[in-house]
């Protein structure tokens, strides 16, 4: 299988401290901020946010992990059904910030059907987004990524890979992988 | 993932033990969607459904009619008693019409057996049957089988005993057929003459001591008594009923153990359910009703998920 990798393990790892500086210059103590990860594949770059923003405030920071399948905007028009995921928010948006996270920033589809499925749970002040590969010159929508680990140029017949340690992977690591030969 | 085997929910019967499963998960997701303070999503939102009802009804009704506008699909309503049924209609010719102004989806209840089956020989809208005559109500029994499964975790090995008239009732049959499918195992319970004679084909316990069954059962599920249904005298009063069927705290009291005690509504109090029990902490009948919402959002959601091209 012919793959390319994008981020190694020490790339990547330099890459989670570098997003967290980013948002704590933006966002200092948190106390108005809150992280929501996205279902099924953000929310362990999410909890990795997370657990490095809390090491390096030494306080509490609130999650949430929101799953769009309901809103998004291919449903009946797909081949397979969609599978959707557990939605946990334990708190309203209500006059927070929000950081929004995503592995793959690709069509900004899920994007857009995230900031619909937020709105069920209060109006924010503000919405940020969180990417740890955007693909460029693929998105189908006005949207674009606050915080970017990394910009890759990609091919449609390629996709993202993100390999997490905690998933049972060898090492945190992300490749670029040709579609027909990834099967 | 695989969607339902099926196009449309006729009976628990045609379904298996997977499309179950499935359904039960995504009722999880959509339970904690009505728990939000923004109890919508947007899915069904190009989506049409018809609630046919030639019987009467309230809690599925309102439950449908619920489940659909949380998903944000347009809902029309049709009662027979006020409509041109009354004229001579025939069924299918109803229905005909109904699509004609182009709806996607028709809830059904009818007095006779195999209406929806029927229809879904005829018509190319997905059906879901809510209940039809003393055949099978699926729904109810999916909600039935979610609610015992929020309570224990899992139905596999769980005792569920079925109290009341069996003879007349929809949701004994498709709450057989589920609970089986959920490898549970099932005993009805009843007078005799309230048992149908095929009973024993369905592979269930038969009891006819209430006490025994009690005794028997982590679960009892009382059913009414359908008088509606019932054109010739099956026992001699009511009062004699309740006085050998009728479950009431005394009675659980001598069996000594707890059990969790479901109802599908509506309850005839002091019949086969005395207050002292309906409204104990054993009763998770209100649960059952909340679980009502979120599996017909599931079921509705997942039958519309096949691919349709637009218009």
């Amino acid at each position: 299988m012919q793959k390319k990798l994008l981020l190694d393990h020490q790339l990547f790892e330099i890459t989670i401290q570098r997003l967290c500086q980013q948002l704590i210059e933006n966002h200092s103590d948190f106390n108005k901020t809150v992280i929501i990860g996205l279902q099924p594949r953000g929310i362990y770059l999410a909890d990795r946010i997370h657990k490095t923003l809390q090491k390096a405030l030494g306080q509490n920071i609130e999650i949430g992990y929101l799953d769009i399948t309901f809103y998004r905007d291919d449903f009946r028009r797909r081949e397979k059904p969609l599978k959707a995921n557990a939605t946990n928010m334990p708190f309203i948006l209500e006059d927070k910030k929000v950081v929004l996270i995503d592995d793959v920033l690709y069509t900004g589809r899920s994007i857009r059907a995230a900031m619909d499925a937020m709105t069920a749970f209060g109006r924010p002040t503000l919405v940020e987004l969180l990417i740890l590969i955007e693909r460029k010159y693929t998105r189908q929508l006005p949207i674009q990524p606050n915080y970017i680990g990394k910009s890759v140029n990609t091919m449609q017949s390629q996709r993202v890979q993100v390999e997490w340690q905690i998933q049972g992977a060898k090492k945190d690591k992300i490749w670029l992988i040709n579609k027909a030969e990834a099967g | 993932m695989t969607g339902l085997s099926v196009k449309n929910l006729l009976g628990i019967k045609d379904i298996t033990s997977h499309d179950i499963e499935l359904i039960f998960e995504t009722a999880d997701y959509f339970k904690e969607v009505i728990n939000r303070p923004i109890r919508k999503v947007p899915s069904l939102r190009d989506i049409t459904i018809a609630n046919v009802f030639f019987e009467n009804s309230t809690r599925t009704r309102l439950s449908f009619e619920l489940a659909e506008k949380r998903l944000s699909a347009d809902v029309i309503n049709f009662s027979s008693s006020s409509s041109s049924v009354k004229k001579g209609e025939t069924l299918l010719d109803t229905i005909n019409n109904i699509l004609a102004m182009k709806v996607d989806m028709i809830v059904i209840r009818h007095a006779s057996p195999g209406a929806p089956h029927f229809l879904a020989k005829h018509i190319k809208a997905n059906i879901v049957n809510a209940g039809d005559g003393t055949h099978e109500h699926p729904t109810q029994a999916l909600l039935d089988s979610f609610s015992i499964r929020e309570k224990f975790g899992s139905l596999k090995g769980k005792k569920i005993a079925i109290i009341g008239d069996i003879l007349h009732s929809r949701v004994a049959i498709s709450n057989i057929y589920a609970l089986q499918k959920l490898d549970a195992e099932v005993m009805v319970c009843g007078p005799n003459t309230l048992l149908p004679k095929y009973i024993n084909t369905l592979g269930v316990k038969v009891e006819l001591d209430v006490k025994k069954a009690l005794q028997w059962c982590d679960v009892a599920n009382v059913l009414r008594i359908q008088l509606e249904r019932q054109e010739i005298k099956y026992f001699p009063t009511l009062r004699e009923y309740s006085l050998y069927y009728g479950i009431n705290k005394k009675l659980l009291d001598e069996v000594g153990k707890p059990i969790t005690i479901m109802h599908p509504g509506p309850i005839n109090r002091g019949v086969e359910l005395n207050s002292d029990v309906a409204d104990s902490d054993a009763a998770i009948i209100l649960d059952q009703v909340q679980n009502g919402v979120a599996i017909r959002m599931a079921v509705l959601y997942l039958l519309a998920s096949n691919k349709t091209p637009l218009n």
